[in-house]
Parts: C-alpha cells; sequence; structure tokens
C-alpha cells in the first residue's frame, strides 16, 4: 500500500492527515503551533502516523503546507496552503468553485476551476479581522469559550453594530456594550455579522461563484457560517474536518506523487503551482 | 472672559481656555471615560483651577473630537478636522499638510491658506495606523508609555516590522525579541512602520509643503523622528500637540463668539 502525508504548519494549530492509495483518509493530527515550527511539523507528522498505526517509513510522500511549510524539514515537497486548500475543498465537494479559508491569522478568498486547480485568489494578510485571532479576542472579552461563541451568536434577537473591525479596538468596543446591558448574545451577532460582511468584500474580488466551500479553523464556528450564507445569499459547504482542508489536499498532492513516484514516472502531477 | 475648548478624544480628553484676546490661559488633559458629559465637566474644572480664578469665568464652550455632540453644556461643537487645521495654522502659519495621529484614528488634513480644511484622508479605526499600535506594543514589552518615545529615539538598527495590523504585528515583535533585538530598535521599527502609514495618507491629499504634526503620538520624539526621516518635507510639532485640536476649537469658539456679541451690539 502506498500512503502520502499532508503536513499543514498553520500560525495557530499545525495538522497532519496521512491518505491511503484510495484517497481514504487513515491518520490525522492536530496540535498547536507554538514557538518551534520544526518541531510542531514534526510532532504533528509522528502523531498521524501513529494514528494510522504506521511507521514513518511506510510514508511514500510528505507534502509540507501552511505558513510553515518551509519548515518541514524531513518534507519531500511544498506546496502554498492557497493550492492545498482548494485541491482538499474540491475533493471533499466536487462543485467548489470557490473557497473560503478563515484561519488563525489570515483570510483568503480562492476562485476554483472544475479540477480543484487555483484560478485567483485575494487574501486578507495585512489584517487580523476575520481571522481566528479577532474571534479569540471576542470570545475573551465576553467570557465565552471560542467554542461556544458561534451558537451563541445565533441567539442574537438584535445584533449590536460595531464601530470598528480592528481587534485592538473591538476589545473597548465590546466592553461598552457590556457596559449598556446588551446581551452577550447581541454582542457576539454583531461581532459575527460586521465580520461576514468586511469577508464579503475578499469573496467579491475574486467573484463568488457557487458551490462556495468554507474551510480552516474558523469553518467550525456555526455562527460564522450562518452569517458568511446570509451575506453570501448562498448555502456554502462545510466539512466538520474544515480545519484539516489545507493538510487534506496537501496529503492528496503527497499521494500523486507517490503514486508516479512508485510507477516511475514523472512527479509532476497536478501539483505545479506551488 | 473665557472661551473654551474641549476636546473629547477616543483616549483623552482635553481642554484649552483662551482669553478674549486668544491667549491661551489654562489647560486640562484627563483619561477619556464611558461618560463624556462627566469627562467635560472634569477637563474644563481642571482647566479653570489652573487659569486660577482671577482669569475669569468661563462664557462659551466649543466642542469637538468624537463625544463632541455628548456634551449638553456645549455652545457649538465642531469637527476635529476644522479644529485641528485651525490649530495648527494659528501655531505654525507655513502649515500646509496636518497630520493628526490619535488614539484610535489618524487623519490626513490638507489647508486652504486661509487654514481651513480643503481635503482629508482618514483611515477607518485601525490600530496600525494609531496610538493603539503602541500602546498594545508598550503593554507586552513591558516599556511605560511615556518611555517609549525617548526610548525609541536610541535605537541603533531599527528592526523591520512588515505587517500593517497592530495584532499580526505582535508574532512578529515576539520573533525580533527571540532573536536578541533591544525593545528601543523594536520600538523605532514601530514608529517606522506608523510614518510608512503616515505616508501613505498624506500622499492622498498631495504632500508638497509644509506638514504639522498633531495628536498624542507626536509627544513621542521617536515617532517624530520617524516622520521627518520618512516624509522629505517639513515637519512642525506643536510644543503640546495633543492639545492642538482643542485650542483650535477654543479660537473658532471665540470667533463665533465674538460674532454673536457683534450682531448682539448691532
Amino acid at each position: 500500500m502506498i500512503y502520502g502525508a499532508g503536513v499543514d504548519v498553520g500560525s495557530t494549530q499545525t495538522k497532519a492527515v496521512i491518505v491511503d492509495e484510495s484517497r481514504k483518509i487513515v491518520g490525522r493530527a492536530l496540535i498547536d503551533t507554538g514557538a518551534n515550527v520544526t518541531r510542531a511539523g514534526e510532532n504533528a507528522f509522528v502523531k498521524a502516523c501513529e494514528d494510522a498505526g504506521l511507521p514513518r517509513t511506510a510514508i511514500g510522500y510528505v507534502v509540507g503546507t501552511g505558513y510553515g511549510r518551509y519548515k518541514v524539514t524531513f518534507g519531500d515537497a511544498q506546496i502554498t496552503e492557497i493550492t492545498c486548500h482548494a485541491r482538499g475543498a474540491q475533493s471533499l465537494f466536487p462543485a467548489t468553485r470557490t473557497v473560503l479559508d478563515m484561519g488563525g491569522q489570515d483570510t483568503k478568498a480562492i476562485k476554483v476551476g472544475p479540477d480543484g486547480s487555483v484560478v485567483d485568489f485575494s487574501m486578507n494578510d495585512k489584517c487580523a479581522a476575520g481571522t481566528g485571532r479577532f474571534l479569540s479576542a471576542a470570545a475573551d472579552v465576553t467570557g465565552v469559550g471560542l467554542d461556544e461563541i458561534g451558537a451563541l451568536s445565533l441567539q442574537a434577537k438584535t445584533p449590536v453594530r460595531l464601530t470598528s473591525v480592528c481587534t485592538v479596538f473591538v476589545e473597548s468596543d465590546i466592553m461598552s456594550y457590556l457596559a449598556q446591558k446588551k446581551t452577550i448574545e447581541d454582542i457576539l451577532g454583531g461581532v459575527h455579522k460586521a465580520i461576514a460582511t468586511r469577508t464579503m468584500s475578499l469573496v467579491r474580488r475574486v467573484g463568488v461563484e457557487e458551490e462556495v466551500t468554507f474551510t480552516g479553523g474558523v469553518s467550525r464556528n456555526i455562527g460564522m457560517v450562518k452569517a458568511l450564507e446570509e451575506v453570501l445569499k448562498t448555502p456554502i459547504n462545510v466539512s466538520y474536518e474544515g480545519h484539516f482542508m489545507g493538510a487534506i489536499g496537501a496529503a492528496l498532492f503527497a499521494l500523486e506523487r507517490a503514486l508516479a513516484t512508485a510507477q516511475g514516472g514523472s512527479v509532476a502531477v497536478g501539483a505545479a503551482r506551488s | 472672559m473665557l472661551i473654551a475648548g474641549i476636546d473629547i478624544g477616543s483616549g483623552s480628553t482635553k481642554c484649552i481656555l483662551v482669553d478674549e484676546s486668544g491667549a491661551v490661559k489654562g489647560r486640562g488633559l484627563v483619561k477619556t471615560k464611558a461618560n463624556f458629559e462627566k469627562v467635560a465637566g472634569e477637563v474644563l474644572d481642571m482647566a479653570r483651577s489652573d487659569a486660577g480664578p482671577a482669569a475669569g469665568q468661563v462664557g462659551y464652550v466649543a466642542t469637538t473630537g468624537l463625544g463632541r455632540y455628548a456634551v449638553p453644556f456645549r455652545d457649538i461643537q465642531i469637527t476635529d478636522l476644522t479644529c485641528g487645521a485651525r490649530g495648527a495654522a494659528t501655531l505654525f502659519p507655513s502649515t500646509k499638510y496636518v497630520l493628526d495621529i490619535g488614539a484610535q484614528c489618524s487623519r490626513a488634513i490638507k489647508l486652504r491658506e486661509n487654514g481651513k480644511v480643503k481635503e482629508f484622508h482618514m483611515n477607518e479605526k485601525c490600530a496600525a495606523g494609531s496610538g493603539g499600535f503602541l500602546e498594545r506594543a508598550a503593554k507586552y514589552l513591558e516599556v511605560q508609555l511615556a518611555d517609549i518615545g525617548p526610548m525609541s529615539l536610541q535605537a541603533s538598527k531599527p528592526q523591520p516590522i512588515s505587517s500593517v495590523c497592530a495584532v499580526l504585528a505582535e508574532t512578529e515583535i515576539i520573533n525580533h525579541i527571540s532573536e536578541g533585538a533591544t525593545v528601543e530598535n523594536i520600538l523605532r521599527g514601530i514608529h517606522n512602520s506608523l510614518a510608512d502609514r503616515s505616508l501613505l495618507l498624506l500622499k492622498r491629499v498631495g504632500l508638497d509643503g509644509d506638514v504639522t504634526l498633531i495628536g498624542g503620538v507626536a509627544l513621542q520624539d521617536g515617532m517624530i523622528a520617524s516622520l521627518r526621516e520618512k516624509l522629505g518635507v517639513t515637519v512642525n510639532v506643536p510644543k503640546e500637540p495633543h492639545l492642538t485640536a482643542a485650542l483650535g476649537a477654543a479660537l473658532l469658539g471665540l470667533q463665533r463668539y465674538r460674532k454673536l456679541v457683534t450682531a448682539a451690539a448691532a
């Protein structure tokens, strides 16, 4: 059996996925990235091997992705997370034409071709609004867990209007709403709405084409899913493995290369855009 | 009689008292709190006691800044752009542009020859273009806000801060620290980053003459040095840059008061 592995070293969390020849996920791992990026990649990979019950040597090819991909020193190749998210999203939702990836520190809108290749993308790497950083700041100030804010936001009756989506200032904004006795639900409703609206401008730059697939850690936030569906005016695909999407894409590329190598052929299959 | 200019900003509230000749008689500065009315009253009391009882009574109050509508005892409210422009043009008649860097916003203003606002651009509430960046950095570099300016000035090798987001820059700052960069060099890097943003903002209104720098961030010598390096034009800085808009408000209030008196006499 031939296996491929994808290791996605994100700003906040590192994800690793192992797929077998039938493209089935046989192992996965998720750890906090922390300060040592190289070690995070290594640890996540080892854990995913353990999860799959495979020795490291069984993995034919390893692709690193994410912002720390060049620190995945044991990897055979590096591919950008944009390419990997597109590929992962297309493999789970084959009709995907637009991918919205909201991660720990950046947000990307990706236009995808029918084959899962990247046609165009735009990213918001200059501002934390809409990223996990923003949401965890909002969670901290309201004293609600990051995994609960989404569900609570859905119970908002009259969402508040934020004066800013700057992560630094949203804290004082929220505190003044708390002082005005606004409910946590209404505040969080306003937070999600503001971010969804802002994200729209990013998605518009590449154009919204259905189907839209939402990936990255923030895709696990149900409040953000609903808020985005409202502004995008279309249902969006979400997988419970949304945060693994980059690693899944990377593992699929790795598998292709492992298979190509095993057949003695070229290793350039489908992975040109790195 | 005295005329008060009260500037209720997002970070602090400032007050200037002028007499009927336009001479400054008293000043006040307090941290802005949720109750704008109360904070305006406090700063006015502070300026009154600074002026002393001999300076006379306050007969006219002009407010400006974010909280300008929230002061029931005001006689008039004027935008912070107009007040900043008037204050800067009074202190430096050669002013063609005003750069106002406050706690939450920054603004670039192009002036007409008479000191009025011709055109302006402001950034949306974003910490990367305002004092919020420095406040946040000071917190986790464990530096007092007042020490930022002089420390930044001592930088020998400013560290580049490429992020234009104050939150995302934290990762970069942590990297700089772990690589042994000094706090001075990091602070100067932040000033340089703010100066770069300011340059972009100024370029949108044109930049072909003297700039007067106002607002609280202008109290930091490192910031002034970074701007002088990057702007390539004369940068004037008032002695009390954070009080410039309050001064403008007081002077505009005086002008208005004189008109009212003249109208009443006629």
